[in-house]
């Protein structure tokens, strides 16, 4: 993980100052608040415990686990969202509808047109490997709406957020199948022996396989060039269309990993409830990592921390007994007062006030 | 304009007017595909299709979409969005459920509930929209959020109302004259509306009249068009922009209210999706989401299109669930290139 710009300034103001300009300060702020409501509240939320699942493995188990686990799928899909962002202003809302279709593709090749097949028809593999070209497939179709016909993407992916699902249930002419097979619960659950969740390994490989490439490669660079200015992007040399194409295909490399993880976790899938309403929080973590969602610079460490800090929160309403159907009030609650709080407006009429109140000090704090 | 053309437009400008705009040809284009649409159902499917009734079930199941399209188009035409009408109407059906049913309301005062959650709804986030500069996406995001939540927060199990005032409200049927029909038994059958349909026209008319007619709406094109130039015009582009979010939640409201007298109960699963189906019916009916360009008829068409697709697709058998989402998708599809041609034939 990337550390947030701690160089070393001579004085602690100056420090703070630098550190409130960077992106990535909402989410640590987020789930620094968070950490301490709960330190503060219940110090028990830290606890983990070492058990042993019904088939005698050891898992550990306790709130922070839970959010890594299940965080990570969020994590993942954050990595697409962001480039999606970032090169085309706008955001892929069918993600979730999407992840129905990548669970269903591989639900259909493991369990060919059985109901309960006694082993699996084709390795896992396969199934994986045909579900990224199928996501790919869509994602590059949203992405030719987006590139070729300037559709505005939130509009353009209003077309797969309505036919997702139902074509995820055409795909297995709405049968449910069941995979029996125990080596296919590895990518949701716990590989024996291995304590901790598979899902928190995949999420890890994807980071650092996306850390790599921005590292080494031009796409970043070329991503966001071309969401600060598709025109200057085209005068110098590169080409938009083919780079937004490709951000929204790398989005939907990410929504077969998570259909993987989707459909693994409870061995079979359920179309209308299978991802829902994850496009609204892979949306949140990009905005809480602190990028703009009009477009163009981008910082994947901080949707990523945005993808756990969401999480972070989800667990812990979970925890004081808040049912999963109000969760997003609270949810909602959050959000404005982090995004009024981020608001240029906000922070220009706060940085005012904060210079009249403490001119001898430039400890600018800006949250409270 | 390209020279193939200086014809076609030669002939038009001798007749003193502007060849077809953009918002006039979509509008076109759109009533011309319902229009097929509908007389291929009453030719090709016949039965049901033939009876005027037909049309006015449709009218009756959708006039909550009605107004919350409108709403969205007005809102679309300034350039922004609001994704939590859904919402919105379904909080609204279940605070008047109870507010009937538990805390024992009176029909009056559901109505001034429905209205107040649309008003408070308005005001907050057109507030954070137009004066704050807070993206309508995310802003409607969070209301979305917040109203699917605070519905099941107000009440978790979905229930019938049994309040007798309303009840009689709901049950009201408004005769119109000369649509009926004759039924298999050779009785004639009058065909009926609803007060949702009544207070769903109406809105329609009323926006039509705003839009063409007074200031305002002409400021909500401007806005929309161009928030620059609408701004040296000496339009107040922040104000503008919080009347529109303002009208649009007011009208979610109020179409939850159109909503509750159709349904008569209240559910937190009430008019989930109704926010994509208002964008879809905005699209459909030429309202670009660029802004600036919009028409309230095309909106009405466009929720009709919506439906009569629907209704074509469960009537010629393709009872499968999943037929529906799919044309629907294929026809915004289809809206979304043709507007994407439309416009940027103009740029060439």
């Amino acid at each position: 993980m990337q550390k947030s710009g701690t160089k070393s300034k001579s004085s602690a103001g100056q420090f703070f100052a630098e550190l409130t300009r960077k992106p990535i300060f909402i989410p640590i702020v987020a789930l620094l608040l968070l950490a301490i409501f709960n330190l503060v509240m219940d110090p028990g939320f830290y606890a983990i415990a070492l058990n042993h699942n019904s088939e005698g493995y050891p898992v550990l188990s306790g709130s922070l686990i839970t959010i890594l686990d299940n965080g990570s799928e969020l994590a993942i899909l954050a990595i697409g969202m962001t480039l999606v962002t970032a090169a085309s202003g706008g955001q892929d809302i069918s993600v979730g509808a999407a992840v129905a279709i990548a669970g269903s593709v591989i639900l259909r090749v493991l369990c060919g047109t059985e109901t309960q097949p006694e082993s699996l028809q084709a390795p896992v593999i396969v199934a994986f490997l045909l579900a990224c070209v199928v996501a790919m497939l869509f994602g590059a179709f949203n992405g030719a709406l987006v590139a070729f016909f300037r559709i505005q993407p939130m509009v353009a992916t209003l077309i797969l957020y309505t036919a997702g699902r139902n074509i995820a249930a055409w795909i297995n002419q709405n049968r449910l199948p069941i995979v029996s097979e125990p080596s296919f619960g590895y990518f949701g659950g716990t590989i024996p022996g291995i304590p901790i969740p598979t899902p928190f390994f995949i999420a890890v490989i994807c980071v650092a396989i996306i850390a790599l490439v921005l590292k080494f490669t031009t796409l970043g660079l070329y991503v966001q060039s071309v969401g600060i200015n598709e025109n200057s992007a085209r005068l110098n040399g590169l080409n938009p269309k083919l780079i937004k194409i490709l951000t929204f295909v790398i989005l939907g490399l990410c929504v077969a990993v998570v259909g993987l993880i989707k459909v693994s976790r409870i061995s079979t899938i359920n179309y209308s409830v299978v991802a829902k309403d994850i496009e609204m929080d892979a949306i949140l973590a990009v905005a809480l990592g602190g990028n703009s969602l009009a477009g163009g610079k981008f910082n994947m460490a901080g949707s990523i921390m945005g993808a756990y800090t969401i999480q972070f929160l989800t667990t812990t309403l979970y925890k004081y007994n808040v049912p999963s159907e109000a969760l997003p009030a609270y949810k909602a609650v959050v959000v404005i007062v982090l995004v009024v709080l981020s608001a240029p407006v906000v922070k220009a009429r706060l940085g005012a006030l904060g210079k009249k109140l403490s001119s001898k000090k430039n400890t600018a704090k800006e949250v409270g | 304009m390209a020279t193939s053309s200086k014809t076609a437009a030669a002939a038009k400008q001798t007749k003193k007017k502007v060849s077809l705009s953009d918002q006039n040809l979509l509008l076109v284009i759109t009533i011309v595909i319902f229009l097929v649409m509908y007389l291929g159902a009453i030719i090709f499917l016949g039965g049901g299709f033939r009876n005027a009734q037909n049309l006015f079930n449709i009218l009756m199941q959708q006039s909550a979409l009605i107004i919350t399209a409108c709403g969205m188009s007005l809102v679309m035409i300034t350039g922004g969005i609001d994704i939590s009408v859904g919402g919105v109407v379904a909080l609204v059906c279940m605070s008047c459920a109870v507010c009937l049913d538990y805390m024992g309301g009176n029909v009056p005062l559901s109505i001034l509930v429905a209205l107040g959650i649309g008003l408070a709804y308005g005001v907050v986030q057109g507030f954070l929209v137009a004066y704050l500069e807070i993206q309508p996406f995310i802003i409607s995001l969070a209301g979305m959020f917040f109203a699917r939540g605070m519905t099941t927060i107000v009440h978790s199990q979905p229930f019938n109302v049994e309040n007798e005032a309303f009840a009689a409200l709901k049950n009201t049927r408004i005769i119109v004259p000369g649509m009926g029909n004759t039924n298999r038994l050779g009785n004639y059958v009058d065909a009926y509306i609803n007060i949702g349909v009544i207070i769903a026209l109406l809105v329609v008319i009323l926006l039509f009249v705003m839009l063409r007619w007074t200031k305002l709406g002409r400021a909500f094109y401007a806005v929309g068009g161009n928030s620059q130039s609408a701004l040296m015009l000496g339009i107040n582009v922040k104000r503008t922009k919080f009347i529109a979010h303002l009208m649009c939640s007011l009208l979610a409201g109020v179409a939850g209210y159109a909503f509750f007298l159709y349904v008569g109960s209240g559910s937190p699963s009430h008019a989930s999706g109704m926010e994509m189906d208002a964008i879809a019916s905005s699209i459909i009916g030429g309202t670009l989401l660029t802004g600036g360009v919009g028409n309230i008829i095309g909106t009405f068409v466009g929720v009709l299109s919506l439906s009569t697709i629907q209704n074509i697709v469960s009537s010629i058998g393709l009872d499968d669930a999943w037929w529906t989402g799919i044309t629907v998708a294929a026809m915004l599809c289809l809206f979304l290139i043709i507007q994407s041609v439309v416009t940027s034939r103009k740029k060439d």
